[in-house]
């Protein structure tokens, strides 16, 4: 009896997990990330989320003028290079650099 | 159904191991068809584990002694809700427990991260699906070799006609939920360690595995902290010494993993922003799952002595086994991706929000690991002088309460310091008012005279900085909140804490913390407690109160003697204060039968089985008044036997296999404890009582609570919208200042 149920039960699994093998349209895992633009991305957001703490430590009085000033210029900085370093790696920006161009 | 339970088991143990070895194909090969198919196998895995779970548990239900499992751990009498978590008192059901809270996660991680982690996911799909083949395998081994007792569908050749019950002890509501709380944290860890461990391997070692995987990590601290606390609360209404910690090697066992776990959450926040702290955040998380590998292996083995152990079993040396697997094999990757590593950038200041989480870190560390050394030192001791010896309470607290009252202080300070480098003005200006507070606190409680031991004192100090810290932080970003889009208090700060739920929800768990440490000082410093001896009638002083022996009473329910197999014999203590009734105690002792006991001797046997204190205890925010008693029967001993003899003369007299005679037989049996328990009203014999008054214990159970709200709050979803708009904003305002550049 278990026996005749294990091989029931493989059977059905068998046919869900194999599914991605039946058809060359099977599958569907769809990458929507590079891993180098996702990180990149992600720093992009991360780096935000540091802009914006930064100011709200300066209104909290955390940060002097001065010290929020050279944060806010460091931080916008690192932001910008994060930003070429995006429109660099971008799909879009391979396609239009002609063919040879250095990436950065 | 047993047989699909079985069938279903097997099933998952064959589409685990397809999981592992289709997630390496893929990994190794690139090929997408592979890595979908060990996803969804992961997902199938999840189906047939809770189909298998529904099967015992239906099992449970039915009362089908066919299952040893059953046989062994529930009974006819047991009541339903325990029925159904007897499942985890049993060595096979816990093992079913961890797989099937595993393939939950897992199932969930690797749906959230089908479109992401092409890299790193079939790695970390490998690595969960060989930790569930191991637990998987640890139970199939059970069909193969019974005496293992791993298999939770071992079926018996003769099934008994009664369940052995389950372990009275464990009859408590506190304790039907914390054993899956604590192995759902253990769990939970599961799915971070492995996305580091597929980091490692692909050298994919930027922050990306951090953020995927950062709320299953923060599930895993918060139902480990649920467990805890459901663990404390538990030792504290039910074990009768009058505590809710006693550093046992099985709390110490949950407590690992909750300390490395709580660095582990507050360290990635550095990497996340400043890719700093690589090397450290992989080891964290590695020691984390090692420790929740330890805390199962802890519970299981019996090797070191507990109040919570499951006895000495077959399952310890595989889990040994596979802990000393992790750690070597988790170590060659971390030296062998040294230089992937490497941090990005250095700390700019010791004055930085980076700094203090730094030093958090150590402290957490440092705890943990006076923890583990006082747990094993038995072990150690051993080892080295040839004698077990163990380490108690007070060495615990000696090196564990400097470090908690530095940890405390450091949850207050970090807060008010900004991210990578403030001037000491600045950190003096931000310090001040919450300095103030505590100075002023701790000034107040000396002057109104308490005798404070110092240690208990600095916590308080540290306390009060914390949550004054804390008001002040919320305080001014709702000012700055309100200064920057106007409307009233209330909205600017709903808006402020909603714009930043990790930030926030962070801030009330250090609350929470510190309104739990408060009660833990001040219950440990001022607790009084006294073993008395009393009889009906008299009375003894303990400080300012009055506890007198009202009278003796029994709880001979008879549909709870026959369903739950117990007897109750309480003392009803009125404690009075100046002239006042301040409080009516009715602790009692609680004596269970087993299957196992004589049955020519039914009385004795509820006095030869196991016994359970239920304490009586009275709440309030100030103080609990907490009572255990045991009345001394050996005066009853004559009384027993006499019960006992009448009942065998009669039951000679009995026919095996009349039913009609049997219930007659029930009944002298009823009306022969109802006389005991008349007898036991009447010339109720001295009581040991244990008559605590504990201060501010309340406090400690209202701290867990915020806690567990703070992390709920950083939990709940919706952030990713919010995240995105104000992406636009900035990445709005970085454009107009890029075409200036």
């Amino acid at each position: 009896m278990v026996v005749l149920l294990v091989i029931v039960l493989v059977a059905l699994v068998a046919a869900f997990v194999l599914a991605p093998f039946r058809s060359a349209e099977g599958v569907d895992v769809v990458y929507t990330e590079d891993p180098v633009l996702a990180e990149l991305e992600a720093r992009k957001q991360a780096k935000y989320r540091e802009i914006r703490d930064t100011e709200l430590d300066h209104a909290q009085g955390k940060l002097t003028e001065p010290e929020f000033k050279r944060q806010e210029a460091e931080l916008k900085a690192e932001a910008i290079d994060l930003l070429k370093r995006i429109d660099a790696a971008s799909p879009a920006a391979e396609g239009s650099r002609a063919p040879g161009a250095p990436a950065d | 159904m047993n047989a699909l339970g079985a069938a279903a088991l097997t099933a998952a143990l064959l589409t685990s191991i397809y999981a592992g070895v289709a997630a390496l194909i893929g990994a190794r090969s690139g090929d997408r068809r592979w890595v979908d198919s060990s996803r969804r196998a992961f997902y199938a895995l999840m189906g047939l584990m809770l189909v298998s779970v529904v099967c015992l548990e239906a099992a449970f239900l039915r009362s089908d002694f066919s299952l040893s499992l059953v046989a062994n751990h529930s009974s006819t009498t047991t009541p339903t809700g325990y029925k159904l978590t007897a499942m985890w008192g049993s060595q096979a059901g816990s093992l079913m427990l961890w797989a099937t809270v595993l393939s939950v996660a897992a199932s969930s991680v690797l749906f959230a991260t089908r479109h992401t982690h092409r890299e790193v996911a079939p790695w970390a799909t490998a690595v969960m699906a060989a930790i569930a083949t191991f637990f998987l395998g640890l139970m199939m081994a059970g069909a193969l070799f019974p005496s293992a007792d791993t298999f939770p569908f071992l079926t018996l050749a003769s099934p008994p006609p009664e369940g052995a019950g389950l372990t009275p002890l464990l009859r408590h509501p506190a304790m039907a939920i914390h054993p899956p709380m604590l192995y759902a944290g253990y769990v939970f860890f599961t799915v971070p360690f492995a996305f580091a461990i597929g980091a490692l391997i692909t050298r994919r070692l930027d922050a990306s595995w951090i953020r995927s995987t950062r709320r299953y990590a923060l599930i895993a601290w918060l139902f480990l902290t649920v467990g805890l606390a459901l663990g404390a609360r538990w030792s504290y209404s039910e074990l009768g010494w009058g505590g809710y910690w006693a550093w046992d090697p099985v709390e110490n066992a949950a407590l690992m993993p909750w300390l490395t776990g709580t660095a582990f959450i507050h360290s990635i926040m550095i990497q996340e922003r400043r890719g700093m702290l690589k090397t450290w955040n992989v080891s964290l998380i590695v020691a984390t799952f090692v420790l929740s590998l330890l805390g199962t292996f802890l519970v299981r083995s019996g090797i070191l002595q507990s109040i919570h152990a499951f006895g000495e079993s077959k399952v310890g040396l595989p889990l040994l086994i596979l802990i000393a697997t992790v750690i070597i094999g988790s170590t060659i990757l971390i030296i062998s991706r040294l230089d992937d590593l490497r941090t990005e950038r250095r700390f700019d200041s010791l004055l930085s929000r980076e700094s203090m989480f730094l030093g958090n870190n150590l402290l957490l560390v440092g705890l943990a690991l006076i923890v583990f050394w006082g747990t094993f030192f038995p072990l150690i001791s051993e080892l080295f002088t040839g004698q077990e010896s163990s380490l108690a309470a007070p060495w615990f607290n000696r090196y564990t309460t400097p470090i908690a009252i530095g940890l405390l202080f450091l949850a207050g300070v970090g807060p008010l310091v900004a991210w990578r480098r403030v001037s000491l003005a600045s950190v003096k200006r931000s310090l001040a008012i919450p300095l103030i507070a505590a100075v002023a606190v701790t000034g107040l409680l000396l002057l109104v005279g308490v005798d404070f031991e110092p240690l208990a004192l600095a916590l308080f100090f540290a306390a009060a900085f914390t949550i004054t810290s804390v008001s002040q932080e919320l305080w001014r970003g709702t000012s700055a909140r309100r200064s920057l889009s106007g409307g009233s208090l209330p909205s600017a700060f709903a808006s402020l804490i909603s714009r930043n739920r990790r930030r926030y929800g962070g801030y009330i768990v250090h609350v929470g913390i510190a309104v739990m440490l408060i009660g833990v000082a001040a219950s440990s410093s001022f607790q009084t407690s006294r073993d008395l001896r009393l009889q009906p009638g008299q009375e003894a002083t303990v400080d300012e109160y009055t506890v007198k022996y009202d009278r003796a009473f029994t709880n001979l329910n008879t549909e709870e003697v026959s369903k739950e197999q117990k007897l109750a014999f309480g003392a009803v203590l009125s404690v009075w204060r100046d002239g006042e009734q301040v409080a009516l105690l009715s602790p009692e002792r609680e004596y269970y039968s087993g299957v196992a006991a004589d049955p020519s001797a039914p009385i004795r046997s509820f006095f030869e089985g196991e016994a359970t204190s239920e304490v009586g205890r009275t709440e309030t925010a100030s103080r609990d008044l907490w009572t255990a008693m045991q009345p001394d029967l050996s005066s009853f001993d004559a009384l027993i036997d006499k019960g006992d003899s009448r009942y065998a003369r009669f039951a000679a007299t009995v026919p095996q296999n009349d039913p009609a005679a049997q219930a007659v037989l029930a009944q002298t049996q009823g009306e022969l404890i109802r006389a005991l328990g008349a007898e036991y009203e009447k010339q109720a014999p001295p009581a040991d009582i244990r008559f605590n008054v504990n201060p501010f214990v309340l406090w400690l159970w209202v701290g867990v609570g915020i806690s567990v709200l703070g992390a709920l709050f950083a939990l709940w979803p919706g952030a990713e919208l919010r995240r995105r708009r104000v992406s636009d904003v900035y990445a709005a305002r970085l454009a107009r200042e890029l075409s200036e550049v």
